[in-house]
């Protein structure tokens, strides 16, 4: 039960504990996140994603009356988003114990507020609650209506509902996320200052980090589904500076990870600025173009992430690493310690 | 050329100085977030700043309100990206009309601390993250020469304004390493609304123009933009 062992109830503390892996010698240390600069280099480049977390949770009336919840999983267009669809029932209970939501036909109209509805487009074919919603009001008066009515993804573990403000990483710009993009949560500006200061770069990127988990076994399992992301001109030019000097390239997140990756294996193997759309799934055995080193969460066995930390983690490696996060007590989770995935060589 | 295409948000924006400062930023080309409680002043002010040929969305909100810093930094970043310049414009005298701290009730106490002083603490929390992340950002608090002059019947807005000013101090020692400046500045008194409510025997002749104090603060916030670098938000 190593999954249990790792994400019993997690108090809100910051994540202060880090475990570092060495892929190259094979060893496992129990550090602090405190340390992290000087676990990095002058020269390495570390890559954060920027994303806010959006109030991507709508309480909502289907047409029948009955209540459900609306979870935003991405935004393709203005006023049109992918959405997930919940049964009724909040955040203490686990989604997958949830009851069922109610099935919406195209056309069909689910509303949150008097002046606030949404229209289904589409639904998907790989699950009845994945859905395409086109949103009324669209454009600024879409924002102001889903920062009133919507509130953040919320996590059973928890003992009280998160607010707004407690989802967002130190360096939260645009809204893009459906869930934190919780591997840079521990990165305060103090932190980030040391870390300029021993000369590690800092860049960035925007990653619209999708949904952790649904509630359908079926669409869980499909996911993350494909996420958009845009990277700056700045954040391409500093991983080539990288690549010149011998720096490593420490990717916060997976969701950096899937950027970086995807956009190479969609362009020959170069990270291309701006905006674009990956499908790309990590896991045991792909083959890093880009990154070299991993900044995250604590991962366990049967999330989607840990199929990600895989991708860094060769055999037996994966195994001891989940041996010694049941076995040292670290906490999963988003407001979780973290896991630092770095060898001492750069990857080319 | 300062502003073409700033991002800018700004509080306190439907009337008096903040309304004249976003029509000024607008027509210099800022893209701009409008604050206020009021939607439907509001709502006039960014009509204002479009036809003078600016871009402006509105975000109505109350800053003194405990959970609006993270709803009017979502609405306003999701419009127009990374915000570049924030202008904490928007105050409260505290009692009106004023009187003695003697006379002064809680509640009239706390809501000028909650507007001038815990409402721009909050709102700037939620925006230097990634002005620090991209190396650079200009923060501006509007105050008062009651935050260093002790005038009688001013109690609960000096106060208010003298500990802004502290408060905007310590955040420029804590970030200008990290390229964030934080700037204090005093308008003067003008011919406002709340200068009405301040001291309505005022001859309105005697006092300066909004718009005219709004000219000349966006030059001297021009020379700070010129002088920190703010680094621009890449094209959207």
């Amino acid at each position: 039960m190593i999954h249990a062992l790792a994400t019993l109830q997690a108090p809100i503390t910051p994540a202060h504990r880090l475990l570092h892996v060495d892929p190259d010698g094979g060893e496992l240390a129990d550090r602090s996140l405190d340390a992290l600069p000087a676990l990095l280099r002058p020269g390495d480049l570390l890559v954060v994603n920027d994303a806010a977390t959006l109030p991507a949770s709508l309480a909502a009336t289907a047409p029948d009356g009955s209540a459900m919840e609306i979870r935003l999983a991405g935004e393709e267009g203005d006023g049109l988003w992918r959405c997930v669809l919940l049964g009724s029932g909040d955040w203490r209970t686990p989604t997958e114990s949830r009851p069922p939501p109610p099935l919406l036909e195209p056309g069909a109209v689910v509303r949150f507020a008097a002046d606030f509805s949404a229209r289904v487009e589409r639904v998907a074919g790989v699950s009845p609650r994945l859905v395409w919603l086109r949103f009324s009001p669209s454009g600024e008066r879409f924002w102001r209506a889903l920062y009133r009515h919507g509130r953040p993804v919320q996590y059973a573990y928890e003992s009280l509902p998160l607010s707004l403000d407690r989802v967002q990483t130190p360096y939260a710009a645009r809204p893009w996320s459906s869930e934190m993009p919780s591997a840079g949560r521990g990165l305060t500006l103090p932190l980030l200052r040391r870390l300029r200061s021993r000369g590690v770069e800092l860049a960035s990127l925007t990653h619209a980090a999708g949904l952790s988990s649904t509630g359908d076994g079926e669409l869980d399992a499909a996911l993350p589904l494909p996420e958009r992301f845009e990277i700056p001109e700045a954040t391409v030019a500093a991983l080539e500076a990288a690549r010149h000097s011998g720096g490593r390239v420490v990717a916060v997140g997976t969701t950096v990870v899937r950027a970086l990756e995807g956009s190479a294996a969609a362009h020959g193997g170069q990270v291309r600025p701006g905006a674009d759309t990956t499908p790309l799934i990590l896991g045991p055995g792909h083959r890093r173009v880009v990154v070299d080193g991993l900044l995250s969460g604590i991962h366990a066995r049967d999330s989607s992430h840990y199929g990600l930390l895989r991708a860094f983690l060769p055999p037996p490696l994966d195994t001891h690493y989940l041996l010694q996060v049941a076995s040292g007590g670290y906490r999963g989770h988003e407001f979780g310690d973290s896991t630092l995935i770095l060898s001492a060589q750069t990857r080319r | 050329m300062d502003w073409r295409g700033r991002t800018v948000l700004l509080t306190g924006a439907s009337r008096g100085l903040g309304e004249a400062l976003a029509v000024e930023l607008g027509r210099a080309g800022a893209r701009l977030a409008l604050v206020a409680r009021e939607e439907q002043a509001l709502t006039r002010v960014v009509r204002a700043v479009r036809e003078a040929g600016g871009e402006a969305h509105p975000v109505p909100g109350d800053v003194s309100s405990a959970d609006a810093a993270a709803r009017i930094a979502g609405v306003a970043t999701a419009l127009l990206g990374s915000i570049e310049v924030v202008i904490h414009n928007a105050s409260s005298l505290g009692p009106v009309p004023l009187r003695p701290l003697a006379e002064t009730s809680d509640a009239a106490f706390e809501e000028a601390l909650a507007t001038n002083l815990v409402g721009p603490f909050r709102l700037s929390r939620a925006l230097v993250g990634p002005m620090a992340l991209r190396g650079g950002g200009l923060v501006v608090q509007v105050s008062s020469d009651a935050a260093t002059t002790p005038y009688p019947g001013w109690g609960a807005y000096g106060a208010s304004k003298a500990a802004l000013e502290h408060l905007g101090r310590i955040w420029d020692a804590e970030l200008a390493a990290s390229g964030v400046r934080f700037v204090n500045v005093d308008p003067g008194e003008m011919d406002t609304r709340m200068h009405r409510d301040a001291m309505p025997e005022a001859d309105p002749a005697s006092l300066a123009r909004p718009e005219q104090v709004a000219q000349r603060l966006v030059q001297t916030l021009s020379a700070e933009l010129r002088a920190g670098k703010v680094p621009a938000e890449a094209p959207r």
